[in-house]
């Protein structure tokens, strides 16, 4: 329950008000609602107020406010998050950063951007790309998703195999701590002196405060790209054919896999390309310089071909490549045409456990009688299951939350990690003692006390609730503490 | 946070629908948000409840009964420009225009507004659009209006200051009206010239054919000049797509009955459409009329051969000489065309085959100009920011002029960029090809 009163809302609104301006609090209950969640539908939370700062000094009013109230806040970007990892779980205040959305400078000879955190990721590769250059670190949903959101959850995507991710992008952040303090990490320069804060802030998943400006590295765009799509009839040669690629000591600068039922949803959306009737599908990318890239891609080529491959071709014009990648990156919302949800889980593994993985990810689910798609990073092992269900069943949650949960067991087991990429967030809390042992998890507790003293910065996420954190035995579904409080719900 | 007020939604509905209307589609939707940066009013506002993911949230649990018809509710559904960008980008496959379409009529039937809003609706929806004859003499008046110096008058004196509520604002926007022996309909045959293509039967519209009945000649004349028999089929009048749109169900589902038995006698193989919003709406007719049993099938098969004019003219190349139109220009995708229609190639395949005329692509040349129907005379302040946003994106290419495909476009990018002061140009695909073929365009 929330431990405002009516009156103390209608006070709190106007304060909120003056910092932040009449058009940029929400506070009726239908507006709220719609925050209710981010891309995983499966949590829910209310929180008691939205703001739209436009100055980190509005954040750091806000931040302040709520210190003073003792109300949680967390920052939220486009929402577009799979971890549950931007809910108000204790309700209090949202901080949307849709409106600090400019591109504030652009240094191309030292070739570094500053922007605001609601900057589309996406919007930054557009406003550079005339001048030839680009920001790398692509994930799937870089058309909605911001800048701010990938520092949080250090996100990655395709190209990641050859570029890392986000945070070996990232140079410098202006954060309004959880206090409300405005301080620099890192700068415009590698910095070599001190510790590397803003190494420690990207992946702290908005417990470590709240970034309002950030120097990014963009880069020079590649002098040649070469996409080959490798059609196989059975998913082990796919699984087998990105070993082979990486044993001929290539390094693509992104190779994804797609399965079947993922295929055909993507088929249904776009006429992509990508043949229907393939058990799976392998999207390698070559970038660099354009000598020695046809060698390369002949021996990508002769990689697939060894390893089973029943089709193999090279995309021929700019528009067939971009459709390929339009399919990729469409997928997990190409799922709608087969689903009316999906639970999408982000495990990592060693590569070469891939075969054995998938085939435990297919058992696991169907012998919780529902039906999985595979669309990831098959180079880097990072994987996504996603998990189609039907929200209107009852039972089908429970049996969803089952089934990822033993999927990350095999992912930790193979000597793998639980998220790659989305954050772990509320969903994967509980899976943290998969892989962390207690002192580990008090390791990192004591960092987040470092930056987070109050708490109040985007609580409920990251760490395990449950009281044995280092339970590992077989997880069954059961209520998370925050339903249990009745703070969230799934459905 | 007040939880005990946030309830789940029932776990097993039945189908979901408002006002009668099928709304089942929001289950296609999986919260992805690839939608968000494409919407205008979202990349305006920042507020999720103005975006598609969010207003599909709302049309859901208005359905599932989570949600009711609040103030803040119906003012962010009407926000909506329902320009349909969402589903082009949308990889579910969300059917958004219906949803939005449903959740309109839901709302002018719980929440139908004050009296003068009511009878503005009334006397726009019910007694103009609906009856061709009533627009005319509308026309006239404020033809009158115009050409007599009484609206240099009422606007000089500052008498327009003194009408109530947001008359001024609609005033302002008054599209200049000619003068009636420039509002004839073209004939109601025009032979098809050279090799016969096909017969064709043409929507005269009801805006378009007051305010651009110069168009509708210029297309019959294009379409002659490649191969067509162009048939004006009589008792015609407006499609219907502004009543739907505007949630004016029951007179859209007239309207489009009205539409198919005036088209139906013409036995034309393609019923080819000038304005964007009508054609996406036609080729909707199977959908709207699925439960009226004299008509479904009907419905259907006349849906299936509604085509925009570009679409239509861009299966094969332009027939005949054409002459050099020295221009710069560039296009503007209206709406109801590009995301309605799926309709974006071909009318750059047109403007290619011109001689002399040169094409510049414009930033965002598929994003809404704010006309939208009749969006800016309901939403001005949202229509107002994205016609600026439209209009330094044209000024930004440098053209001198800007080619669309629809009425609202033309007149809400030309008022923008008349405000601006500058001289360019707006005009129809269809005046540059006649003027290719030798014709006056739409300057006659």
């Amino acid at each position: 329950m929330s431990p405002l009163t009516d009156t103390r809302k209608r006070e709190l609104r106007r304060e909120l008000e003056s910092i932040v301006g009449q058009a940029a609090v929400l506070s009726d209950p239908d507006e709220l609602m719609v925050y209710e969640s981010d891309g995983l539908t499966l949590f829910r939370a209310l929180a008691d107020f939205v703001v739209f700062p436009t100055s980190a000094q509005h954040v750091s009013a806000v931040v302040k406010l709520a210190n003073r109230e003792n109300l949680p806040f967390v920052a939220r970007g486009a929402g577009t998050g799979l971890s549950g990892g931007c809910l108000p779980t204790e309700g209090g205040i949202v901080i949307s950063m849709m409106r600090m959305n400019r591109v504030l400078e652009v240094d191309y000879e030292n070739q570094i951007a500053v922007v605001e955190p609601g900057l589309v990721n996406l919007h930054l590769s557009w406003k550079v790309g005339p001048r030839g250059y680009y920001y790398a670190p692509d994930p799937s949903s870089q058309q909605a998703c911001t800048i701010g959101g990938n520092i949080a959850n250090n996100s990655g995507g395709p190209h990641t195999l050859k570029y890392g991710v986000t945070t070996n992008h990232v140079l410098g952040l202006e954060v309004v701590m959880p206090d409300g303090e405005i301080v620099w990490l890192g700068g415009k320069t590698r910095e070599a002196c001190g510790y590397d804060l803003a190494g420690v802030f990207v992946g702290s998943e908005g417990t470590f405060g709240i970034a309002t400006r950030i120097v990014v590295r963009i880069l020079k765009k590649p002098q040649a790209v070469k996409t080959v799509l490798a059609v196989f009839d059975a998913i082990d040669q796919a699984s087998a054919a990105v070993s082979a690629i990486i044993a001929r000591g290539l390094v693509p600068a992104a190779m994804e896999m797609i399965d079947r039922l993922t295929i055909q949803a993507v088929e249904d959306a776009f006429n992509c390309g990508y043949p229907r009737d393939a058990d799976a599908a392998l999207l390698i990318e070559l970038d660099g310089l354009a000598v020695g890239m046809d060698t390369q891609a002949e021996h990508i080529v002769a990689a697939c071909r060894e390893s089973g491959a029943r089709e193999v071709r090279t995309a021929r014009s700019e528009a067939e490549r971009q459709l390929l990648w339009k399919g990729r990156k469409s997928a997990f919302g190409a799922y709608g045409r087969v689903s009316p949800a999906y639970m999408v889980m982000d495990g990592v593994i060693p590569r070469t456990k891939l075969p054995y993985v998938l085939r435990r990810v297919n058992e696991i689910v169907a012998a919780a009688g529902l039906r999985v798609g595979n669309v990831f990073h098959a180079g880097d092992g990072n994987l996504h299951p996603n998990i189609l269900y039907d929200p209107r069943k009852p039972g089908e949650e429970a049996r969803v939350v089952a089934a990822g949960a033993e999927i990350m067991k095999v992912c930790a087991q193979v000597g793998g990690s639980i998220s790659g990429e989305h954050g772990i967030g509320l969903e994967k809390a509980d899976f943290m003692p998969f892989i962390f042992s207690a002192a580990d998890l008090a390791l990192m507790h004591r960092l987040k006390s470092a930056f987070n003293v109050s708490g109040l910065c985007n609580p409920g996420k990251i760490f395990p609730t449950k009281k044995s954190c280092v339970e590992v035995g077989p997880v069954a579904y059961r209520p998370h503490a925050i339903e249990e409080k009745g703070l969230a719900q799934r459905f | 946070m007040d939880t005990t007020t946030h309830a789940a939604p029932p776990a097993a509905a039945g189908p979901l629908s408002l006002h009668g209307l099928s709304v089942e589609g929001v289950n296609q939707c999986v919260h992805c948000g690839l939608c968000l940066a494409y919407c205008p009013t979202f990349s305006e506002l920042g507020t999720e409840m103005d975006s598609p993911r969010g207003r599909i949230f709302m049309i859901k649990s208005l359905a599932e009964g989570r949600m009711s018809l609040s103030d803040s509710t119906v003012r962010h559904l009407s926000l909506c420009l329902d320009c349909r960008a969402c589903e082009t980008v949308c990889p579910a496959g969300v059917p958004y225009g219906r949803l939005i379409e449903a959740a309109k009529a839901e709302i002018e039937r719980d929440r139908p507004g004050a009296l003068g809003r009511r009878l503005f609706r009334w006397l726009n929806f019910g007694l103009l659009l609906g009856h061709p004859r009533l627009l005319g003499l509308a026309a006239s008046g404020a033809r009158f209006y115009q050409a007599s110096g009484l609206q240099r008058l009422v606007r000089k004196s500052g008498l327009v200051r003194l009408l109530p509520g947001t008359l001024p604002a609609w005033e302002a926007l008054l599209p200049p009206v000619p003068a009636k022996a420039e509002r004839t309909a073209p004939p109601r045959v025009t032979p098809a010239e050279g090799p016969r293509r096909a017969r064709v039967a043409l929507l005269t519209g009801c805006v378009q054919s007051v305010i651009f009945a110069a168009h509708n000649r210029a297309t019959a004349r294009v379409l002659a000049k490649n191969g067509c028999e162009v048939i004006v089929p009589d008792g015609q009048g407006c499609c219907g797509a502004l009543n739907a749109h505007g949630g004016d169900h029951e007179r859209a589902l007239a309207m489009a009955r009205k539409t198919i038995d005036a088209f139906e006698s013409a036995r034309a193989d393609a019923v080819v459409v000038n304005t964007s919003g009508c054609g996406a709406h036609m080729k909707a007719y199977g959908h709207l009329l699925a439960a009226d049993r004299g008509y479904a099938e009907r419905a259907k098969r006349f849906a299936a051969s509604v085509r925009d004019l570009a679409e239509f003219l861009a299966q094969e190349p332009l027939r005949g000489s054409l002459s050099s139109v020295p221009l710069t220009c560039t296009y503007h995708d209206p709406c109801h065309v590009a995301h309605g229609q799926k309709i974006k190639s071909e009318p750059r395949t047109l403007l290619a085959q011109i001689p002399g005329l040169r094409v510049v692509e414009l930033a965002e040349s598929d994003w809404c100009c704010g006309s939208a129907g009749i969006y800016n005379l309901t939403e001005p302040e949202m229509a107002t920011r994205l016609l600026h946003r439209k209009v330094s994106h044209v000024l930004a290419t440098g053209a001198e002029a800007v080619v669309t495909a629809n009425p609202g476009c033309i007149l809400q990018i030309q008022a923008g960029l008349g405000a601006h002061g500058s001289a360019v140009r707006v005009l129809h695909l269809v005046e540059i090809l006649d003027r290719a073929y030798g014709g006056p365009g739409g300057a006659q």
